[in-house]
C-alpha cells in the first residue's frame, strides 16, 4: 500500500504524454459522473454545462477566478510541502486562520506607515502560522505524536483562539460586524487590471503566488535540501542511511509549510476584507489538501487544479439560476479528486508495466540470436 | 518464480500441472491446484502458536463459527509425523530457532494441500547443521510422492538435493543437466557462461597503518538489554575484516552503530585518527565511509526515483553532486555514466527508476557509488547476496581491488565461502560478542558453521 500512498501523493513521476493522460481522462470522466447526476437529479446536463463555459470565459468571472484561485493555490503549496516528505500537515486551515487574525490585529495597528505596513503584516502572518506549525513538527519529533492527530487538534485550538482574539483584544464592532480594527488605505495590495473588460481587479498576490510556486519547485528540485526532503519522503529509512537528520526535515518542513499556510489569508485581508472578521473565508486549509492532491503537488499541475476548483466554486451560483443546486458543484468537485486519483493509479501500473517491459527488452537484445539459434 | 505462484502474469507461454493446462491469477490459484511456495522471508506471526501461524487463513470451521483447533492440531500432527518433520504445535515461533521456523513454513504449505513445493533460497538464513536437517527433511518429502522446486545460488547444495538441475541466465534457460553427470565447476560456468569467479585473494595487502578503530562498543535495545556487547577491533589499510556470525546476532546493529545511524556506547571509534564517536552519519560518510547496506531496498536505494538520484543519495555533501547548496545535476548525471560504465550495471539508461533494474544490477550501482569519493572504510554487509553469480564475482573484483589500492574493509556476509574466501581477518560474533578469531587461511566452512552457533567455541 506504500507504493500506492507514494503515487496518491505524486512522489512518483509520470512522463512524457501520461502526465498529461490521466488528468485529461480524469476530468471527462467527472464530467460523465455530474451529467449522470445532473440526470438523476432530472436536469439537463448539456444545458448545465453550457451555462458553466459561458460563465467561465465572461471577463468577470475569469478575474473572480483568478482571486479565489490565488489563495487555493498558496494553500496547495503549503500543503504540498509536507505531502512530498510525508508529512500530512492537516493543520493549514488553523495555521492561516491564526496568522491571518494576528496579521490583521498588526495591521490594523498601523504602527508604520504605508508599504512597509503591508511587510509587516505580511511577515508576522509568516512568523504565526510558521510557529502554530512549528508545535506539531515539535511534539512529532519529541513526543511522537502523529502530525495528523497534533494538526487537527491544533485547528480546533486556533479556532478558538482566533474567536477570543477578536472578540476579547482585537475586535471593533462596526454595525453587527465584529472584526479587527481596519488596515489603513495606505497598505493595501494594489490589484492588477489583467483582464480586459472587467472592472474586476486581479489580486496583487497572483504575483506572490507564482513567485511562490517557482521557489516551490526550484527548492524541491534544484537544491540539497530539496533532495533530502524528496528522499525522506520516498524512503525514511534510506534516508536515515544516506545520513539525513530525519528529525531536522520533520521541524524545518513543518516551519517552511506553516509559512507558506501563513499567506494564504492574505490575498484577502490586503486586497479585499482589510479586517479579519466573521466573513473571513474558512476552510481553505482543506481546499489546499484537495488541490494539492489534485495537482499531484506538481506546481503547475496544482495551478491548473486551483484555477478549475475556483471556477467550479465561483460559477456554483451561476447554476442556481437554472435551479441546479450548489451542491451539484460540489458532488462535482468531489469526482473530479477521485477520478484524478483512479486515473493516475491507472496509467502509474501501465507506465510500471511498460518500463519494465522494456528495460526487459533491451537487456535481452544482444542475447536474441543465440537463443533463436538454439531454438532451430 | 512469482509467475509459478500466480504472483505474476506470463506475457506467453503456458503452464501445466500433471499434464493439465492451468493459468493463474492469483496466489490462491496456485495453492487450489497444490503448488506452495516456501519464501525466503519467512511470512509468520511471532506472537501466535505454530498452530494458529499455520491455520491462519484457512481455519478449519466448525459449524460455521467456531474455530476447531482440535482437528487441526491432529491434521498438523498427521503431516508433521508422515514426513518427520517433528513440529511441536503449540509453541509461539517466537520461541522457535530459524530452521524450525523453515518446517512451520514447509508445514504451512503441506497443510494447505500442496504437492508441488517451491523453495525459495531455503538455505540462505541456515548454518551448515541445519542445512543438513532440511535436505533430510526435503528427501523425507520427495519419498512420500512430492515434488520440490529448489531455487538456490549455491551449486553445492543444488548438486547434493537435486534430481535434475535447470540452470536459468537472465531469466532464459541455459540448460537442464543431471546432477551425476555435471561437476560443480561446469555447473557454475553454465550459470555465469564464462570463467568460473573465485572469492579467493592472493597475497595480503594489509598495512600497518590503522583505518578503523574500534574499543568497548555497545548497542542496547529500548529495555536496555545489550545487543552488542564490548566489542573491539582494528581494521587496517588494505585489510578485509570478515565477521561471521548467524543472522540476527548483532551485526546489523553493530553496522548502524559505526554508520551512527544508532545510539551506542564506545570506548573508543576512530576513523584514520579521528574520533568520530560523536559524528552524525552525514558526518561520518563525508569523512569517509562507504556503506553497502544489508538490505538495499530499504536503507540503499531510492526505488522510485531515476539512477542519477540514487547516485546523490549518501553522498548529497559532496562533489560531484552539488554545488554550494544546489544539486549538481550535470555533475551527478555524468558520474552516474561512469559508475554504470566501470561497474558495468546493465541498465538502458540513467534515468530509468531503480526498481526496474535487477538485484544484481542495483547492487553493481551502490557498491559503484559507494566506492566513489575514494572512501578510507567500506562497511560491505552480504554484498552479493541476493545476486547473481555474474555480478557476485564483479562485486568481489571491485573489492579485491579497491583493497589493494588501501582500502580497509568491514565485510559482514552469511556466505562462510566469501567470508573466508576475502577477509584477511575472520572473527565470530554470537549473541552480540566477539567469541572467536579464526585464520580464514586454514579453516572449513563447516568449522566456522559450529563456531557461529557456539557449538565448538574455540576453534
Amino acid at each position: 500500500m506504500n507504493g500506492f500512498v507514494d503515487r496518491l501523493l505524486g512522489r512518483v513521476r509520470l512522463g512524457g504524454w501520461l502526465a498529461v493522460a490521466a488528468p485529461v481522462i480524469a476530468v471527462v470522466f467527472a464530467v460523465l459522473i455530474t451529467s449522470v447526476v445532473l440526470l438523476i437529479a432530472g436536469k439537463d446536463p448539456v444545458e448545465a454545462f453550457t451555462t458553466l463555459a459561458d460563465y467561465g470565459t465572461q471577463p468577470r468571472s475569469m478575474a473572480m477566478t483568478l482571486n479565489t484561485g490565488v489563495m487555493y493555490y498558496i494553500s496547495a503549496l503549503a500543503v504540498a510541502v509536507g505531502f512530498r516528505m510525508n508529512l500530512f500537515n492537516i493543520g493549514v486551515d488553523g495555521q492561516y486562520r491564526l496568522a491571518a487574525v494576528v496579521a490583521a490585529a498588526v495591521g490594523g495597528a498601523a504602527v508604520v506607515p504605508g508599504v512597509l505596513n503591508i511587510v509587516l503584516v505580511v511577515v508576522s502572518a509568516v512568523v504565526v502560522g510558521a510557529l502554530w506549525a512549528a508545535i506539531a513538527g515539535l511534539l512529532r519529533v519529541y513526543r511522537g505524536v502523529s502530525e495528523v492527530i497534533s494538526t487537527i487538534m491544533l485547528n480546533a485550538i486556533a479556532t478558538g483562539l482566533g474567536s477570543w482574539l477578536v472578540s476579547e483584544h482585537f475586535g471593533v464592532l462596526t454595525g453587527n460586524d465584529l472584526g479587527t480594527r481596519p488596515i489603513p488605505d495606505d497598505a493595501h495590495m494594489p490589484g492588477i487590471p489583467l483582464i480586459a473588460g472587467t472592472p474586476v481587479l486581479v489580486n496583487g498576490f497572483i504575483v506572490v503566488a507564482v513567485l511562490l510556486g517557482v521557489a516551490y519547485w526550484v527548492v524541491l528540485n534544484r537544491t540539497r535540501f530539496g533532495f533530502e526532503l524528496r528522499a525522506t519522503g520516498k524512503s525514511e529509512s534510506a534516508a536515515v542511511a544516506s545520513g539525513v537528520s530525519v528529525k531536522k526535515m520533520i521541524v524545518v518542513t513543518m516551519v517552511i509549510s506553516g509559512a507558506v499556510a501563513g499567506l494564504i489569508g492574505m490575498p484577502e485581508l490586503l486586497g479585499a476584507s482589510y479586517k479579519y472578521s466573521n466573513n473571513f473565508p474558512t476552510d481553505l486549509g482543506f481546499t489546499g489538501i484537495a488541490i494539492a492532491l489534485l495537482g499531484r503537488n506538481n506546481p503547475v499541475g496544482m495551478a491548473i487544479g486551483a484555477l478549475l476548483w475556483s471556477f467550479l466554486y465561483n460559477s456554483s451560483n451561476q447554476l442556481q439560476l437554472l435551479d441546479i443546486p450548489k451542491e451539484i458543484v460540489q458532488i462535482m468537485q468531489g469526482v473530479v479528486v477521485l477520478s484524478v486519483i483512479i486515473a493516475y493509479e491507472l496509467v502509474h501500473r501501465y507506465r510500471m508495466v511498460a518500463e519494465q517491459r522494456r528495460v526487459g527488452r533491451q537487456l535481452a537484445a544482444p542475447q536474441e540470436a543465440p537463443k533463436t539459434e538454439a531454438a532451430a | 518464480m512469482k509467475i509459478l505462484y500466480g504472483m505474476q502474469r506470463p506475457d506467453e507461454g503456458e503452464i501445466r500441472v500433471e499434464g493439465k493446462p492451468v493459468g493463474f491469477h492469483t496466489p490462491a490459484d496456485a495453492i487450489d491446484a497444490g503448488i506452495g511456495m516456501v519464501h525466503q522471508h519467512f511470512m509468520l506471526a511471532d506472537n501466535l502458536t505454530v498452530l494458529e501461524n499455520v491455520v491462519l487463513g484457512s481455519e478449519p470451521r466448525r459449524g460455521g463459527v467456531a474455530l476447531d483447533f482440535g482437528a487441526a492440531r491432529k491434521k498438523i500432527k498427521e503431516i508433521s509425523d508422515a514426513y518427520g518433520l517433528g513440529v511441536r504445535p503449540d509453541v509461539p515461533v517466537e520461541d522457535l530457532g530459524v530452521g524450525d521456523r523453515q518446517r512451520v513454513e514447509i508445514l504451512k504449505v503441506l497443510y494447505r494441500g500442496a504437492r508441488i513445493l517451491i523453495l525459495d533460497e531455503p538455505t540462505a538464513v541456515l548454518v551448515p547443521h541445519e542445512v543438513e536437517e532440511l535436505f533430510d527433511n526435503l528427501r523425507g518429502l520427495v519419498r512420500e510422492g512430492l515434488t520440490i522446486l529448489f531455487i538456490s545460488h549455491k551449486l553445492d547444495e543444488v548438486l547434493r538435493v537435486a534430481d535434475e538441475i535447470t540452470v536459468i541466465r537472465r531469466g532464459t534457460t541455459v540448460a537442464t543437466v543431471d546432477p551425476q553427470e555435471v561437476t560443480s565447476r561446469k555447473l557454475a560456468e553454465l550459470m555465469v557462461g564464462s570463467e568460473l569467479p573465485s572469492p579467493e585473494t592472493r597475497e595480503s595487502t594489509v598495512t600497518d597503518v590503522v583505518a578503523l578503530s574500534v574499543r568497548d562498543l555497545t548497542v542496547r535495545t529500548g529495555d536496555g538489554r545489550p545487543v552488542v556487547e564490548n566489542v573491539s577491533f582494528d581494521i587496517r589499510k588494505g585489510e578485509v575484516l570478515g565477521i561471521a556470525g548467524v543472522e540476527g546476532n548483532g551485526q546489523a546493529e553493530l553496522v548502524e552503530a559505526i554508520m551512527g545511524m544508532r545510539p551506542c556506547e564506545v570506548a573508543t571509534l576512530t576513523l584514520g585518527g579521528a574520533d568520530i564517536s560523536r559524528w552524525p552519519t552525514l558526518k561520518r560518510r563525508a569523512g569517509g565511509i562507504g556503506y553497502i547496506p544489508e538490505d538495499r531496498h530499504r536503507h540503499g536505494l531510492l526505488l522510485e526515483s531515476p539512477l542519477w538520484e540514487n547516485r546523490i543519495l549518501g553522498h548529497q555533501t559532496r562533489k560531484p553532486n552539488i554545488k554550494g547548496p544546489w544539486i549538481d545535476r550535470a555533475g551527478a548525471r555524468a558520474d552516474t555514466r561512469r559508475i554504470v560504465e566501470e561497474y558495468d550495471v546493465r541498465t538502458p539508461g540513467i534515468d530509468v527508476d531503480a526498481a526496474t533494474l535487477s538485484g544484481g544490477n542495483q547492487q553493481k550501482l551502490i557498491v559503484g557509488r559507494e566506492m566513489s569519493g575514494d572512501p578510507v572504510l567500506l562497511i560491505a554487509s552480504h554484498p552479493t547476496r541476493g545476486v547473481d553469480i555474474g555480478a557476485q564475482a564483479a562485486i568481489w573484483d571491485h573489492l579485491r581491488t579497491a583493497r589493494a589500492a588501501g582500502l580497509a574493509v568491514l565485510l559482514i556476509s552469511a556466505d562462510l565461502d566469501e567470508l573466508i574466501g576475502l577477509s584477511d581477518t575472520l572473527k565470530v560474533i554470537l549473541r552480540g560478542r566477539i567469541v572467536a578469531d579464526v585464520d580464514p587461511a586454514n579453516v572449513t566452512p563447516e568449522q566456522l558453521g559450529s563456531a557461529m552457533t557456539g557449538a565448538g567455541e574455540g576453534v
